[in-house]
């Protein structure tokens, strides 16, 4: 099949199209989007790849394999490419797991902020009132911590472990779900599809999550797109304060901390772990940025 | 204006209110003796029961909030297991260190980021303006604390041009008079200790300063391309006047007022920036201080910390809402 050319404003006859295609063609022209896109991609298959393709195990340590260098260096082998650890760990499958342990931390905290986020800021925006003030003034509060102390805190209270980071994590990514929510419900509960919907006797959850919910969704998308990378960041930052993965857990913050003491000794330990962190996070701002510039229109510059 | 800003200062009271709402329920809502916790394991049976009467723990919730409240607004933060000193002293102690820290990160951001967001701007689609929205966005995307160690491992270890860690070397002297180094050191004339205080800081400022150096060229880009598309430029232009005028006189002025308000937003966001740079340099300010109790588990300087941070967040912000009042003279009020 050829696609015509994409010409914008003159219908040539062809059916109109739904506005999500255009969409989609912008995102696809954008050439930073489609590299942050097959960055994305490519660390979601690592991840779930990880057992398949790491090379070695990545907590198995080697005594006789400590601090290798990488395989370019004279002394490098093949059998360990990226080099080894101070307790002989390969560094390759340790990053690849690496991959999987950022994903699943990004996956849950951004889906704790994103449920409790929604479902709050609907309630704000639908029921207005005394229910609008209340939880708008505790997302108030939230904001009115700086984010990441926000973050320590709350594991400090709860205790050290990779589960208290991402439930950290969620807590304080909530306001920025629950505001995108509450403003597009507001706006759009004034519309007369509402009022039809109400007539013809649907039931208020219906109508939030069937007939609000679905035009926010842009927004939306866009907000947990740029959550991923902020929500890596940040779990890497907890671990690597020792707040958020364990050892011997191969988290890439973490692997950071381990790495610090041998700095001038091994910089590859601490340097590749930030290497892949910077990637990730920038594949997904990257395609947030595309995907914003395509979906929302009232932010394109 | 006045009554916006009146207003504006009328929501401090109740965001502070909440703000020491979630720190005192934090305390409660965390398993085991909150005196227990505050005083350490190793606490003898004696204090533990007049931290229980200090608190109020066979009182009802809200009155234990009613004396944490009043212990708030005298200003009595407790005072820290590790050195039995009072958390307020501690804090005025090692604020100034984080404040020159984040002014020198401030400076150094809104200077680069300016530039290159105008010069971005200017030449729109152009190399330059593809490069740096590029560097821009893998400074935000790239975790600071990392990016301090690799400069530190550059510039320190390799190099050897520039100190690891801390504020001053141990043997140069210098006499305390704000507590600000920097201006200390100007206070004395004393121009050893100066270059020995920039030496240091140079390292984890540049460190602080990449995120919101991003952001500041980001938001100077995208304001000033939608100040140059409006017509009063084309207007300025048809007069004849020169390029470098347009740009600065007309555009460039309308450009600040956003990102005048990112940057007041970034400066307080670096408050809690600084915990990961401070620990990394080992620079003795709030953030590191606090990192140290978190460590420790010394819960007084925690709760005493986060609600001082969380307050100078709130004050930034109030100040850059009316800062923003001040300078955009089309301000909506509502």
């Amino acid at each position: 099949m050829t696609t015509p050319p994409n010409c914008s404003g003159s219908p040539n006859g062809e059916e109109s199209r739904h506005p999500f295609f255009d969409q989609l063609d912008q995102l696809w022209r954008n050439k930073t989007a489609i590299a942050g896109l097959v960055i994305v991609l490519s660390f979601i298959l690592i991840a779930i790849l990880a057992p398949v393709i790491s090379p070695h195990d990545p907590v198995d340590a080697s005594l006789y394999d400590q601090l290798k260098p990488p395989v370019w260096y004279p002394a490098g082998t093949w059998k360990n490419i990226l080099g080894t650890d101070d307790l002989g760990r390969d560094m390759l499958s340790r990053l690849i797991h690496g991959a999987r342990v950022s994903l699943v931390v990004s996956v849950v905290s951004v889906g704790i902020a994103f449920a409790v986020g929604v479902i709050l800021g609907a309630i704000a925006g639908f029921y207005k009132g005394f229910r609008d003030t209340l939880i708008m003034r505790v997302m108030d509060i939230l904001l009115s911590f700086p984010h990441i102390l926000l973050a320590i805190v709350v594991v400090a209270y709860l205790g050290p472990s990779l589960q208290n980071a991402m439930i950290a994590i969620g807590i304080i990514y909530i306001p920025r779900y629950a505001r995108i929510v509450r403003a597009s419900v507001l706006e759009e509960c004034e519309k007369d599809y509402v009022t039809a919907a109400r007539a013809i006797g649907a039931r208020n959850l219906r109508i939030i999550f069937i007939a609000i919910l679905p035009n926010c969704l842009g927004p939306l998308i866009v907000q947990t797109t740029l959550g991923f990378a902020s929500a890596i960041l940040d779990a890497a930052a907890l671990s690597f304060l020792g707040l958020g993965a364990q050892p011997p857990t191969p988290e890439w913050g973490a692997m950071i901390a381990s790495g610090r003491s041998m700095i001038l000794r091994a910089w590859w330990v601490m340097t590749m772990p930030g290497i892949a962190i910077l990637m990730a996070v920038l594949g997904f701002n990257l395609f947030g940025d595309g995907l914003r510039d395509a979906l929302d229109p009232r932010l394109r510059d | 204006m006045v009554s916006f800003i009146l207003r504006r200062i009328l929501m401090l009271f109740p965001t502070l209110l909440g703000v020491s709402i979630i720190v005192f329920l934090m305390l409660h809502i965390t398993p085991g003796d909150p005196a227990e916790l505050l005083l350490g394991e190793r606490a003898n049976e004696q204090a533990l029961t007049e931290m229980r009467e200090y608190l109020g723990l066979n009182r009802p919730l809200h009155e234990q909030y009613g004396l944490f409240l009043k212990r708030l607004i005298t200003l009595d933060l407790g005072e820290t297991i590790r050195t039995r000193e009072k958390v307020w002293t501690e804090i005025a102690q090692r604020f100034p260190a984080t404040i020159e820290l984040s002014l020198a990160a401030m400076i150094i951001s809104c200077f680069l980021g300016i530039i290159l967001g105008v010069v971005s701007a200017t030449r729109q689609y152009s190399i330059f303006d593809y490069l740096s929205m590029i560097g821009a966005l893998i400074g935000v995307s790239m975790p600071i604390f990392w990016l301090g160690l690799v400069l530190m491992l550059i510039f320190s270890l390799v190099l050897g041009w520039l100190p690891m860690s801390g504020r001053l070397t141990i043997g140069v002297d210098l006499e305390t008079i704000t507590n600000f180094y920097v201006i200390d050191a100007i206070l004395t004339r004393n121009w050893t200790a100066f270059k020995d205080v920039i030496w240091h800081l140079t390292l984890p400022a540049i460190t602080l300063s990449t995120i919101p150096m991003a952001i500041v060229a980001r938001m100077t880009r995208s304001s000033m391309l939608d100040v140059l598309r409006q017509d009063y430029i084309k207007t300025a232009k048809a007069k004849g006047l020169s390029h470098t005028t347009v740009i600065f006189k007309h555009a460039f002025r309308n450009a600040l007022i956003p990102v005048v308000t990112t940057i007041g937003l970034q400066f307080g966001i670096l408050m809690g920036g600084a915990i990961l740079t401070e620990t990394i340099f080992a620079w003795p300010g709030v953030g590191k201080w606090m990192f140290d109790a978190v460590m420790q588990r010394d819960y007084m300087v925690i709760q005493g910390g986060t609600i001082f941070i969380a307050g100078v967040f709130v004050l930034i912000n109030l100040s850059v809402d009316v800062l923003y009042a001040v300078i955009n003279p089309r301000i909506s009020v509502k």
